[in-house]
């Protein structure tokens, strides 16, 4: 129970990332399957921004006061780490641009079949 | 000075002048063409500068915004990647060269949009061999994938389908490989691939390493379509344009190698890779597995282009499966592999586009009578099949000669087999064409369809492809048969300073 209470983090991204792994293989319609893949994607975000935090007040290393007479951050104790935030800056961005296309060859789909489950599709080839 | 510069150079030039594209498309549609034919000539030459200093003195890094690693990104190249990098843009000149008739033939209103796309591939793909950053790499794959994703997309019936099917294993492929990234920064701190091998063997005993390990292997094996993992390909190939398919066929599943060459020979120590983990057990597995499945699957095919995906993954099987012998020499014969089947597949596909361009479709019936209509396609295309099936003068022997050697010393006789039996698939495989090609004659089924054969009549008997196309053909095939003379001295200057000391 610690186990499980300690690392919720992990927990919660595990959780998400088989949600989505989920409907991305087994719904049968496009939209779903692009959900699916979003809820995947966005696991994986959560997992990194949660690798950065740390517990006791841990702050973004911003420098309030230049002159260093107020309280910053100095100590890497007290600062969290920004790099997995800026990583993950650019995962959203690959992230949108994968939906765009997903959803674009989706519109295209949909103009020659007129609809959007994959079974009548493949119906439709054959 | 150029010389310095020539490393961002490679990467930089595909990708400012994929934006540049649309607008000189703007101008003049033709122009598209030659301007993405003279952007990879560019890049073809600097990484051929890249490839000789790295030669003659050594591997080459390059510091981007002169931020110094670990922070920084850093571009490494070594022997290794200097010739994938040759590989690559060559390639990719190769097929711009081929593509302009195709294009006007089967993508006539997004004719501009296709040469944008294909430059940017073309950017994934150098981009991803010439990183040091494990994250870089992330960004350059999902690149080229994008890119990928929506070239095959336009193809004919079906396409969409097959193409959204990829964006869903691909993104999982991806996914997997940043979930790896991310494990790994959570333990290390750092993202520098040199760095890393630094900092990773004290933590070797750490289970998040391990599991950063199977997520990176998995997600790679996902993208070069190893076995099991490959239902994506198949129907991506085929359906792409034949330009697309030339592109991507060759060099996806290649570069997906060479990433995987990369996490465990460089992120990872071969101490990992081969002693702590059954890492060469599980490869060679594998490798077996599909080989005879990829030679299997192939025989069954009644379409060419289908049938050479199939080759691609009994392919993959080989170099998997020959990283897994875990010996020099068979990793310096998956290493020539990978340069003989980048050329042997880019031929392929090329004739497949040929064929398909001057029949209009692509099934193994297209080839009726093509030896006495099409002669200079049929001798590119009979030299690059006895390389895949592995007859002495061609590159594919040597490198395969490699690979049983290496098998043969790691006391591995089943993988033996499986090589000489799919190379006894593909002497079926290609046979079975020459005998549609050299054997029957569009006139033997006049009886029964003559209608038809009057209906598309009208075209001369001899209809040899049009120059753009044949030419880079037959290079490759010149190429095919030089890589098969100077395999000796390809290994001794390039090869055995790229692989791992074990």
């Amino acid at each position: 129970m610690d186990f499980i209470i300690a690392k919720y983090n992990y927990w919660i991204y595990i959780a998400l990332m088989m949600i989505g792994f989920y409907a991305m293989i087994a719904k049968n319609n496009f939209i779903k399957k692009i959900i699916g893949m979003n809820i995947f994607q966005t696991a994986i975000i959560l997992f990194f921004i949660s690798i950065a935090f740390k517990k006791g007040g841990a702050t973004l290393p911003i420098l309030t006061d230049a002159d260093a007479h107020g309280h910053h951050a100095i100590t890497v104790a007290e600062y969290i780490n920004p790099l997995p935030h800026v990583l993950m800056l650019t995962a959203i961005v690959v992230m949108v641009a994968t939906l765009g296309v997903a959803l674009a060859i989706v519109i295209m789909m949909y103009r020659k079949y007129h609809t959007l489950e994959e079974d009548e599709i493949l119906k439709e080839i054959e | 000075m150029i010389s310095e510069q020539a490393t961002i150079l490679v990467v930089i030039i595909p990708l400012m002048s994929a934006l540049i594209t649309p607008l000189v498309g703007w101008v003049k549609r033709e122009l598209c063409y030659p301007w993405a034919m003279f952007a990879l000539f560019l890049s073809t030459v600097c990484s051929c500068i890249v490839l000789h200093t790295v030669i003659t003195t050594g591997p080459v890094h390059y510091y981007l915004g002169s931020w110094l690693p670990p922070w920084g990104i850093e571009y490494v190249v070594d022997h290794l990647n200097a010739m994938m990098l040759v590989l690559v843009s060559g390639t990719a000149f190769l097929v711009s060269l081929y593509s302009l008739r195709s294009v006007e033939l089967e993508l006539p209103d997004r004719f501009v949009m296709f040469y944008t796309l294909f430059l940017l591939q073309v950017t994934g793909f150098l981009g991803i061999v010439i990183t040091g950053d494990v994250f870089n790499l992330y960004v350059f794959l999902e690149i080229a994938s994008l890119a990928g994703y929506a070239l095959i997309a336009v193809g004919e019936e079906g396409a969409p389908l097959a193409s959204f099917r990829y964006i869903i294993l691909g993104t999982i492929g991806a996914c997997f490989y940043l979930l790896g990234v991310g494990y790994i920064y959570m333990v290390t701190g750092s993202l520098n691939m040199a760095d890393l091998s630094e900092i990773l063997p004290r933590l070797y005993g750490s289970r998040v390493v391990l599991v950063a390990f199977a997520f990176f292997m998995v997600g790679i094996a996902l993208k070069m379509a190893l076995f099991p993992l490959h239902v994506w390909l198949p129907d991506a190939y085929t359906k792409a344009p034949s330009v697309a398919s030339a592109l991507i066929a060759p060099l996806m599943t290649k570069i997906a190698i060479y990433v995987m060459f990369r996490i465990m020979f460089t992120i990872f120590r071969p101490y990992l890779s081969f002693e702590l983990l059954p890492m060469p057990q599980i490869m060679l597995f594998m490798g077996i597995i599909a080989i005879f499945a990829g030679a299997i699957m192939a025989l069954a095919q009644t379409d060419l282009k289908r049938m050479l995906c199939y080759i691609v993954i009994a392919e993959v099987g080989y170099m998997v499966g020959g990283v897994g012998l875990a010996n020099s020499v068979a990793l310096q014969g998956v290493v020539l592999h990978i340069l003989n089947d980048v050329v042997m597949t880019l031929g392929l596909f090329c004739v497949a586009g040929i064929i398909t361009y001057q029949m209009r479709r692509h099934d193994l019936a297209s080839f009726k009578g093509v030896f006495v209509n099409m002669p200079l396609t049929m001798v590119a295309f009979l030299t690059v099949a006895l390389s895949v099936i592995g007859v002495p003068p061609t590159c594919g022997f040597f490198s395969k000669w490699y690979l049983i050697q290496g098998a043969v010393m790691a006391g591995n006789y089943l993988f033996v087999f499986a090589l000489l039996f799919s190379s006894l698939i593909n002497v079926v495989l290609f046979f079975r064409i020459i005998e549609i090609g050299y054997y029957s004659f569009e006139s033997d089924d006049a009886g029964h369809g003559h209608v038809e054969s009057h209906g598309n009549g009208g075209r001369m008997l001899f209809r040899e492809a049009p120059l753009t196309m044949i030419i880079p053909t037959l290079i490759v095939a010149a190429i095919v048969l030089l890589v098969g003379f100077y395999n000796q001295s390809i290994i001794a200057n390039l090869i055995q300073f790229a692989i791992p000391q074990l």
